[in-house]
Order: C-alpha cells, then structure tokens, then sequence
C-alpha cells in the first residue's frame, strides 16, 4: 500500500529525515517509536503533506501514486487520514457540518454522489456508536472547549467517517489519561480491517498494549535503526531508548 | 430676529427674487451643487414647496459643515462640485440573453447562486412577462394593502402620503446631523418608504427587489420606516449579487421609528464595487443610519453584512428613547485588497431598562484595513442600562489592519456594561487541518470565516442568510496562501 523509499525531509535549514525506508502492507500496523526529536512527527507530517516540510529526496508511492506530487486534500481523498497530535479549533463550524464538508469534497473527487441528509445522518449514528462518542459533542464547534480526550475521540470519530486507506496517529496517545486512551484504542481497533493499514507514531509503549502492532520501528535521528515485531516495543520499554540511541552511535 | 438668522434671511429672498430657471426638459442637473440644483430637483420631481424648503434647509446647513475627518479612512478629496446630482432615470439598452451579459459576472452570479431569473433582471436582460418582478410586485402591492400597509418609492410617498413624510422625514436623523446626512437631505434622489399601522404584522420580509420603481434610486438613497404601536416589519435592503455603479458617491440616510410595542428588523447586504486588485476605483459608501425606538418596549435591530466598496462609513445605530426598548446591531464587515471600512454603531440608551447588544465581526485580509467605532451612551434618566458588546477582528494574511474604536459614556450608575473583544487570525494550522480531510483551501476558508460569523448570519433571514454565506466565500476567495 506505502513504499517510502530513502525519504530525506528538512524545515528550514535543519535537515529532519535523513532516509527513511518503509513498506506498509494493506492489513498490517505499524508502530513508529523513537526519542523526542527523532522525526517521527515529521515523517507524518510530510505523508500528509505539510507544507512547512521541504522533501529534499526519495520517493512515496501510495497505492500506485507518487504521493508526493499530491496536494494534501488529494492525499486525504486518496485515503490518507491523520489523526493530529494537537487538533485545531474551528469555533463556529461543528463537527457535524465540518464532516459532511469533508465527506461530500472527498466523495466528489472519487466521482460519487453527494450525500443526502438522511443517509448522512444514519452513518454518522453507525459510526458514533462504534467510536463511543456523544451527539451533543457533534454539535459543539469543533474541538473548542474540547477535552484532551474529547479531542482524541473525534479524530477517530473522523476517521471512522472517512474510511481511510491508511491513517496515521501522530501521538493520539499524548494527554490522555487510561480510559480515554483505552476508548480511543477500541474505535481503532474496530476500525480495523484486511484492507486498511494503521502507522501509529508513539514515544510510549503503552498504547501498544492497546493497539497491538504487526511491526515496530525505531527512529533515531530521523533514520529508521532498528524494526521488529511487537515485543520490540517492550524491549523498548524495559531498556529505554539509550540501549537504542548507543547500537546507533556504534554502527 | 438675531444677525445670523437676518442674514440667512436675505439671503434667501435675495434668491427668490432672482428666481431659478430650472429647465425641467433637461435629463440631469448641472454639474456641481448649488441652491439651483436643489431646486432642480425638488422641481424634476413635482415636490410640494415645503419639502423643497426642507431640502435648501439642509443645503445652507451643509454649505456651513465640514467633511468629517475622524474615521479610519484614507482618500482622495471628493470634489462636490465635479458631480451630477440629478440624472433622470435611464433605462438601460435592454439585452436579449445573459450570453451578451459580461461573463466574469455571471460566473460570478453562479457561484453566488442567483436563479437564472434573477440574474436576467439585474443585468437588464428582458424578462417574459409572466415573472416579471412588476408583477410580482403588483400582487404583493395589494396583499399588503389590504393590511394597510404602506410601501411605496419616497416619491411616491411624498405625493401620497404627505402628512406621514412631514411628520416622519428627518425625525430621526435630522437634516443637519452630519455632514453627509446633511447633504443626502439637499439632494436625495429616492429610495422607500414604509408604513405598518397599529397592531399589524408584517407577514413578508420587505425588499426593495418587490418595490416597483426601485431601479435607479441613485446615489443619494432615503428610506424611512415607521412603524406604528405593536407592529412587526423585517426589512431587506441590498442584494448579494455585485452591483456596479457610475456614481462613486454614495450617500444615504436610513430612518427608522417604532413606536410603543412596535418591532422593525432592518437586515442589509451590501455588496457595492469595492474597486480593483489595486485599488482602483470602487464606491465610497457614507450612510447614516439610525433608529429611534420612541415608545416603550419597541425594539430595532440592525443586522448587516458589509462586503463591498472603496470606502464604508457607516453606523448603524438606536436611539433607545422607550422605557424597557432594545437596540440590537449585527455586523460582518468584510475588507479586501485596499478596501477600507470604518463602521460600527451608536447606542443612546435614554429610557429605563433599556437593553442593547453588539456584536461585530470583523475580517480583513489583502491590504485592507477594517474598524470597528461603537459608541454607547448612557444618560442620565436610564437606569438600570444594559449593554453587551463583543468585537471579533479576523486577520487573513499579514498586510491588512483591524482596529477598534470603543466609545463608553454612562451618566447613570445603575448601567452594566459589557465589552469583549478578541482578534485572531486564520491560522495555517486550521487551513492544513481542513486540507487534511480531503476540503479544499477555498471550502477551508468559506467553512472558517461562516463559523466565525455564524452569530450574525443567524441574524438574517434563512434566503439571505445562504447567500451571504456564499458571498463572504467569494469575497475572500483566494486571499490565503
């Protein structure tokens, strides 16, 4: 589904992701870890298209495309979602409305049918029940006066909506106390399918336990050094990232 | 008789004496103003002599009266005595389709989502005559008569109404108000008149798109509404579709007057050429608008959505004369490229529990610069006073200016008084969050800057209210990135 290949990616003048290579298959999840500053977030953030992220070599295939020639909102129409670590506030427009926006502009571009009112409704109470998310909450303006929870719980609300292909959670797990994470972590898994993938960036393990990945990957210093199968993450856990950040320094 | 007035009063018989001639055959007054043209119009369109008294009145108190300075706003001097005042009414040359209707305004009428109908009558092209708006306006004419409700051209008014506009003309913003009041008062061209009579509900919003004769006010427009004790009437002024005009001067005076229990809703969409990406050109727009809740319990709320000219000054505002009356003032004033706007709106509270509330949304992107100037007055006999004011300033890019200018007097100690006020500007990171879900930048911005001026569209009636919406997205269209 992805092919990253040598991705090289600075801000500024400061050079971020020094080569990064990844295959993530339709089915799988991959877990990104790494020290602050390693690059996870930027690695999701040039997926998604971020401007402030100058590409400065290597190659995204996505399903057959160059994704880095895409606009972002022609990534997310391919069916690229990212769930933020931080979600902006849009005060005015509610949840509700912002999605039947997205929904409609994503299935314009794929050539279906806007969505009427009433089918729009009834997949909005299909996928409000599976994410365990109030309507109340839906009719607020987005995010504002949200909870770090609340936040979290309508990205995956949003990301159930849109069906994505591949999402990526850039520290959905960051402020968020055990009962919010584990919400959040059961509307991802029901999500969940052969055909979609998941790359969950994270620094803590904890939400692997939750979210039980198929691949592991450590990044250090914006270059991928180490990858392996879920118990990599408890390794991590029990030995730190020093463990990891010395086998770098000696190869 | 004191000096002043003996001189004033040579004065003007010395002129009688002289006589006018007034060559009513022409189709536009001299250029320039003097106390011929007045003349010339107020004979043009057959007024009774003690309107044309009214008008040279207000002549003489403006000749005395300086340009205001004090707003936020930079131009070039006006040069008064460059203009035509008078032109008579022309038709324009009638168009068989819209194909030969300049095509960046139909696009632009497209996306604003005006019926085809609608697009042919404001551009000129003939409409059959089954949906003519003449006889649209016909029918609703008589539905609103049988109410006793009087809508009418100001004209007409004059001739037909005379007892109501000798009353009413000027008894809420008086001739020598301001200096373009003052000059609206000389030389006013036309505009409507309104009348809801005791205990009537108006049951249709009121536009002047059903007035007949609405076509060619010109540049000077005066609207008068009373209405009369526990009456109701929601007027519509303005349309979105982009109106293009000769004139550069625009100068109208609104009057409104409710009377005990009486409610006026008076909403405003303004879309004026604002001139080009440069800067060139556009409508300078000086309005006096204000409403006088005269008896007990009325109510006058303003709702407006600002979105074109060179130049806006205006301030819509209440004089809340009426124990327990509400003023109410509603605004998003939008400014691109080199627009500027200066507006706001006054709130005089004089009666006993009287209420008012502001809210006022500004949004400024290209090179703009948009001000808010609200002044509320509290005196001395209103006690128990309450006013609310929120002022939001929405910044777009980092080349425009918002400013506020709150004004706060209260004589009376009983008064609370509320002011907030917050600016943001629209941040990369909403754009990129919207991006992300797959709404493109120009769906990003319409959703942000509607979420942001959801209290006042609220405001307006749901028609209106869908193409306002529309048109703040088109005004802004391409002003980030």
């Amino acid at each position: 589904m992805l092919t990253i290949k040598n991705l090289q990616a600075k801000v500024g003048e400061k050079q971020i992701l020094n080569g990064i290579d990844l295959k993530v298959n339709a089915g799988e999840v991959h877990a990104i870890m790494g020290p602050n500053g390693s690059g996870k977030s930027t690695l999701a953030s040039v997926l998604a298209g971020r401007e402030d992220f100058e590409v400065t070599s290597g190659e995204v295939d996505f399903l057959g495309k160059n994704l880095l020639e895409l606009e972002p909102e022609d990534r997310a129409r391919e069916g690229i979602f990212m769930a933020f670590q931080y979600p902006v506030e849009i005060p005015g427009v509610s949840t509700i409305n912002f999605m039947k926006t997205a929904l409609n502009q994503i299935r314009q571009y794929r050539g279906q049918q806007a969505l009427d009112a009433v089918s729009f409704l009834q997949l909005m109470k299909e996928k409000m029940k599976l994410v365990e998310i109030d309507q109340s909450l839906l009719s607020r303006s987005l995010n504002e006066g949200f909870s770090g929870g609340e936040k979290k719980r309508n990205e995956i609300f949003q990301m159930a909506m849109l069906e994505p292909k591949l999402s990526i959670l850039d520290e959905t797990d960051s402020g968020l106390d055990i009962d919010a994470l584990r919400i959040v972590a059961n509307g991802v898994n029901k999500l969940r399918t052969k055909n979609n993938a998941v790359i969950v960036v994270t620094h803590y393990q904890r939400l692997l336990d939750y979210i039980v990945p198929d691949f592991v990957h450590v990044l250090y210093k914006g270059k991928i050094v180490k990858s392996g199968g879920k118990e990599l993450a408890l390794e991590l856990e029990a030995k730190g990232y020093d463990w990891i950040k010395n086998e770098a320094a000696v190869a | 008789m004191s000096k002043g007035n003996q001189v004033l009063e040579e004065i003007t018989s010395k002129e009688y004496e002289h006589g006018w001639t007034v060559n009513l055959e022409a189709d536009e007054a001299p250029m320039g103003l003097n106390e011929g043209t007045v003349r010339f119009i107020s004979a043009k369109k057959g007024e009774p002599e003690w309107l044309l008294e009214w008008r040279l009145k207000a002549f003489r108190q403006w000749e005395k009266m300086v340009e205001p300075k004090w707003p936020n706003v930079t131009y070039p001097a006006i040069k008064y005595q460059d203009i035509i005042y008078y032109s008579a009414p022309k038709k324009k040359a009638a168009l068989d389709s819209l194909d030969q209707v300049d095509p960046e305004l139909v696009k632009t009428f497209e996306k604003l989502g005006i019926s085809i109908t609608e697009q042919k009558r404001l551009t000129g092209v003939a409409v059959d005559a089954v949906i003519d708006s003449v006889s649209v306006a016909t029918t609703f004419k008589e539905k609103l008569g049988e109410l006793g409700i009087i809508f009418c051209s100001f004209s007409e008014a004059v001739k037909e109404h005379p007892e109501l506009i000798k009353k009413y003309l000027g008894s809420v913003v008086p001739m020598n108000d301001n200096y373009f009041a003052a000059l609206n008062s000389a030389v006013f061209s036309d505009g409507s008149f309104c009348y809801i009579p005791k205990g009537v509900r108006c049951p249709m919003e009121l536009s002047t798109y059903f007035r007949i004769n609405a076509a060619n006010t010109g540049q000077f427009e005066r609207t008068l509404i009373v209405a009369d004790e526990g009456s109701y009437v929601s007027y519509l002024e303005g349309c979105t579709a982009p109106m293009r005009d000769e004139n550069q001067l625009h100068a109208a005076v609104v009057e409104l007057y409710a009377m005990k229990d009486a409610e006026i809703k008076y909403s405003t969409v303004q879309n004026w050429y604002p001139g080009d990406k440069n800067g060139k050109g556009g409508i300078y727009n000086f309005v006096t608008k204000r409403g006088l809740c005269f008896g007990d319990h009325s109510k006058i709320s303003w709702t407006q959505v600002e979105t074109g000219s060179a130049i806006t000054w205006k301030y819509p505002s209440c004089v809340l004369k009426g124990d327990y009356s509400v003023g109410e003032f509603y605004s998003v004033a939008v400014t691109n490229n080199y627009q500027q706007a200066d507006t706001g709106t006054k709130m005089v509270h004089i009666g006993k529990n009287t209420r008012s509330r502001i809210v006022s949304k500004g949004i400024s992107a290209g090179k703009s610069q948009n001000s808010y100037r609200g002044q509320v007055h509290v005196m001395k006999r209103a006690s128990n006073a309450r006013n609310h004011s929120q002022c939001d300033s929405l910044l777009m890019g980092d080349q425009c200016g918002a400013h506020t200018f709150p004004y706060i007097d209260v004589e009376n100690n009983s008064a609370r008084i509320e002011h907030e006020a917050t600016t943001s500007k629209i941040g990369e990171d909403q754009i990129f969050y919207c991006l992300q879900r797959g709404i493109d930048e120009e769906a990003a911005v319409a959703l942000i800057v509607n979420g942001y001026a959801k209290e006042v569209l609220n405001q307006l009636p749901m028609e209106f209210a869908v193409e306002a919406q529309k048109l703040l997205a088109l005004t802004l269209e391409g002003s980030v990135g």
